[in-house]
């Protein structure tokens, strides 16, 4: 069993856990990734690492209550247990001082952006960040990745902060400044495939996070299956990060979808989805 | 007495019935039909069965046991040696090493020593296992990497010699292909879990949501003051046919597709939160144990037509004849001398079919089977909206590529003695799919027993 330490929400349906489980918190590293199982019944759900906190042996995950298992999830409080938590998983983000660079995060997926974020600005590197949401109230790990950034910037979809408009905007105004030597970005599949687009002219190598469906994380099922030129690659145990613009995105994004039919009936069936009463 | 020609047939669930859920196929002997089956053992002299069993179980005497009716000690006679009985009296193919040695086999059926085995084994664990004497320790601590059946044979040996063992495992049970890979039809659960159950009364410590390479190195463990290591990995990582299409929706690996319906229990779902979607068609490439599995559990899961897809034929496949012929009862069609070139998809990334070739057969090849030989023009549409890829596992690299100093084969395996297990590397050793690549579950549990003893041995003159 692994506890949930602490909770908070970030956002509307966001939420942030911190979990015991020291020996994963000794060895996980930026990049990096875990699984955790609700309960007995539950499946394995792979989720990015948002913080590790050695001393207290704790990691730090945030997930959107979107699914079956996130929104059950979702429904535990402050010292309540999760019968599984398995890491840390994946291969950690290559950090060493580059120079410039840019860190570009959207929705949930700046949390997992962040320890690279730190890391990076720690080996050295001039950070610029760019983070987005849908609206302002979406928007998570503000000041977080503004203490570890030397250039901060903002973009909303709805105006509501920022610069109205999306984060890849933004993104094209820094490469049309500046000259930068590596690309981060972490989000949806749908941002992440824009934004190679929008970089592939620059010819800024620009690193992925990719996170597809998975069972057991160790490479043992290959339902991660993600095409990364010629190749065929595990996201599990040769990513999560990829060369953005080798990836086949219509492909990646089309294997993320293989069991939306069946995730709205486990909601539908589910002892949770709102029945009980967390919602 | 005149002497039975013929095996005591085993009682199974009728295929009509069966191929829609997922009970155990066969329903095992009841004691009349273990007594009648043990007096067939004629107990001769040079007892040849006992050299035919990887895990080296005294069988006449355990046979003997069934006679007394002294049902429970003929479980602990199987003990000795075989820390997996249920399991073993269920999944080895008897009919290759035992009984292929049965004396009565000459002439007759040979003794149905593997139903006999199951049948002592289930009434224990029916009866309720009295808690094993646990050996007084030597002070000795041993980590075992992986809790399939090699880390969980080579663990109770080592547990039983007095040493100190903890068990990593990288899922969230242990058993390894016996939980994940394995049918439920097969292989019942609950079975595994009392057997894996027994194992931690020998002293053995199961950490589960271990992954060792990602935790702790095996260096690491030795650093941590472990006096041996032992690692059976398996043979974990799925081979994909690297064919167009191969990553259409729709494709799985056999790893995945039996994983989702064993291990995550998908068949039960939605009360377990782990979907599987299956089509009307589902084609299952390959013809070994695992793809009869795959196929077989396409029907449970409610698939119109379940189809094995296998480039070479009928008398090649490598899949036990019990597997073939479950699966053929159960309207399991074969489509042998095929191939697929091509998965073809639908426009929204989904399968709809697989370009085939057709075969015929040539020269032996290095296997000693005739090779297939593609005949020209003959390709054809085979219309499935399911493939599972059962063409066979590799070593998963996990470990191997994080163990410095220790010597490994071209395709990953890790070279270790025959007979031991002892790896390049002091004081680790190996044994199982990730020495010998994808084999069977006993040869697993042989090597994990004579790692044991190479093990024991080690330590007592470290």
């Amino acid at each position: 069993m692994y506890q949930i330490v602490a909770t908070k929400i970030l956002a509307p349906s966001i939420k942030l856990f911190e979990i015991k489980a020291p020996k994963v918190a000794a060895k996980a590293k930026a990049g990096q990734f875990i699984i955790l199982r609700v309960d007995d019944e539950g499946e394995r759900i792979p989720l990015t690492i948002a913080d590790i906190n050695r001393n207290a042996g704790t990691l730090t995950i945030i997930f959107q209550e979107v699914g079956y298992t996130t929104k059950k999830l979702g429904c535990l409080n402050e010292g309540d247990n999760i019968v599984d938590f398995v890491g840390p998983l994946g291969q950690p983000s290559e950090i060493e001082n580059y120079g410039r660079i840019v860190c570009v995060g959207g929705g949930v997926g700046v949390a997992p952006l962040y320890p690279i974020t730190r890391a990076l600005k720690e080996a050295g590197n001039e950070v610029i960040s760019i983070i987005g949401a849908r609206s302002k109230d979406l928007l998570i790990f503000e000041e977080e990745m503004k203490a570890v950034s030397d250039t901060f910037m903002v973009a909303t979809d709805d105006g509501s902060y920022g610069h109205k408009g999306f984060v890849t905007d933004l993104l094209k105004q820094v490469l049309d400044e500046q000259e930068v030597k590596q690309i981060w970005a972490i989000g949806p599949g749908i941002m992440m495939k824009v934004i190679c687009a929008t970089t592939k002219p620059y010819e800024v190598p620009t690193i992925v996070s990719m996170n597809p469906i998975m069972v057991d994380g160790t490479g043992m099922c290959g339902a991660c299956r993600v095409s990364v030129g010629d190749e065929t690659k595990f996201a599990c145990v040769d990513g999560p990060e990829f060369d953005g613009h080798l990836i086949d995105w219509d492909l990646a994004l089309r294997r993320m979808n293989i069991f939306k039919d069946e995730e709205k009936r486990a909601e539908a069936a589910g002892s949770c989805g709102g029945g009980c009463g967390c919602q | 007495m005149p002497i039975i020609k013929v095996k005591t047939s085993m009682p199974s669930q009728d295929p009509k019935v069966r191929k829609s859920n997922f009970n155990e196929v066969a329903t095992g002997y009841t004691k009349e039909m273990a007594l009648q089956e043990a007096e067939r053992c004629i107990q001769c002299k040079n007892e040849p069965c006992r050299q035919g069993c990887p895990v080296e179980v005294d069988i006449p005497a355990f046979i003997q046991k069934i006679k007394d009716q002294d049902f429970a000690g003929a479980a602990d006679k199987l003990k000795e040696k075989n820390n997996l009985p249920a399991v073993c009296g269920r999944v080895c193919p008897q009919e290759s090493q035992c009984e292929s040695f049965c004396t009565l086999g000459k002439k007759n059926d040979p003794v149905g020593i593997g139903r006999l085995e199951r049948f002592a084994a289930d009434y224990q664990l029916e009866a309720g296992v009295l808690d094993p004497e646990v050996t007084q320790s030597t002070g000795k601590r041993v980590a075992v990497v992986g809790g399939g059946p090699a880390g969980l044979t080579a663990a109770a040996d080592l547990a039983r010699f007095g040493h100190q063992v903890t068990v990593f495992e990288a899922l969230h049970v242990a058993g390894g292909v016996l939980m994940y890979g394995i049918p439920e039809f097969r292989l019942p659960k609950e079975i595994v879990q009392r057997e894996i159950d027994y194992i931690r009364k020998l002293g053995v410590d199961i950490q589960t949501n271990s992954v060792i390479g990602k935790l702790d190195t095996v260096d690491e463990l030795l650093e941590k003051g472990y006096d041996a290591v032992f690692i059976g990995t398996g043979a974990g990582l799925p081979y994909f046919m690297d064919i167009p299409g191969e990553n259409l929706n729709g494709v799985y690996s056999a790893n995945e597709f039996l994983t989702r319906t064993n291990l995550m229990k998908a068949y039960k779902f939605p009360e377990a939160a782990t979907p599987i979607k299956i089509g009307k068609r589902v084609a299952v490439v390959g013809a070994g144990n695992v793809a009869m599995d795959g196929a077989r559990t396409a029907l449970r899961l409610g698939a119109e037509e379940s189809y094995i897809v296998y480039r070479r034929a009928a008398e090649q496949m490598p899949a036990r004849d019990e597997e073939i012929e479950h699966a053929e009862e159960e309207g399991v069609q074969f489509k042998l001398l095929t191939s697929p070139i091509e998965i073809v998809g639908t426009e929204d990334g989904w399968v709809k079919g697989m370009t085939c070739v057709e075969y015929e057969l040539g020269e032996p090849d290095d296997s000693g089977r005739r090779r297939p030989i593609k005949i020209e023009g003959s390709e054809f549409f085979m219309e499935v909206d399911t493939v599972v890829m059962a063409i066979g596992q590799g070593p998963n690299p996990l470990v191997p590529s994080t163990t410095p100093g220790m010597e490994l084969k071209s395709k990953g395996t890790i070279v270790a003695e025959d007979g031991t297990g002892k790896t390049t590397k002091d004081g680790v050793f190996a044994g199982g799919d990730i020495v010998t690549g994808a084999a069977t579950v006993i040869l697993a549990m042989g090597a994990g027993k004579d790692a044991a003893k190479a093990i024991n041995e080690y330590l007592q003159n470290k």
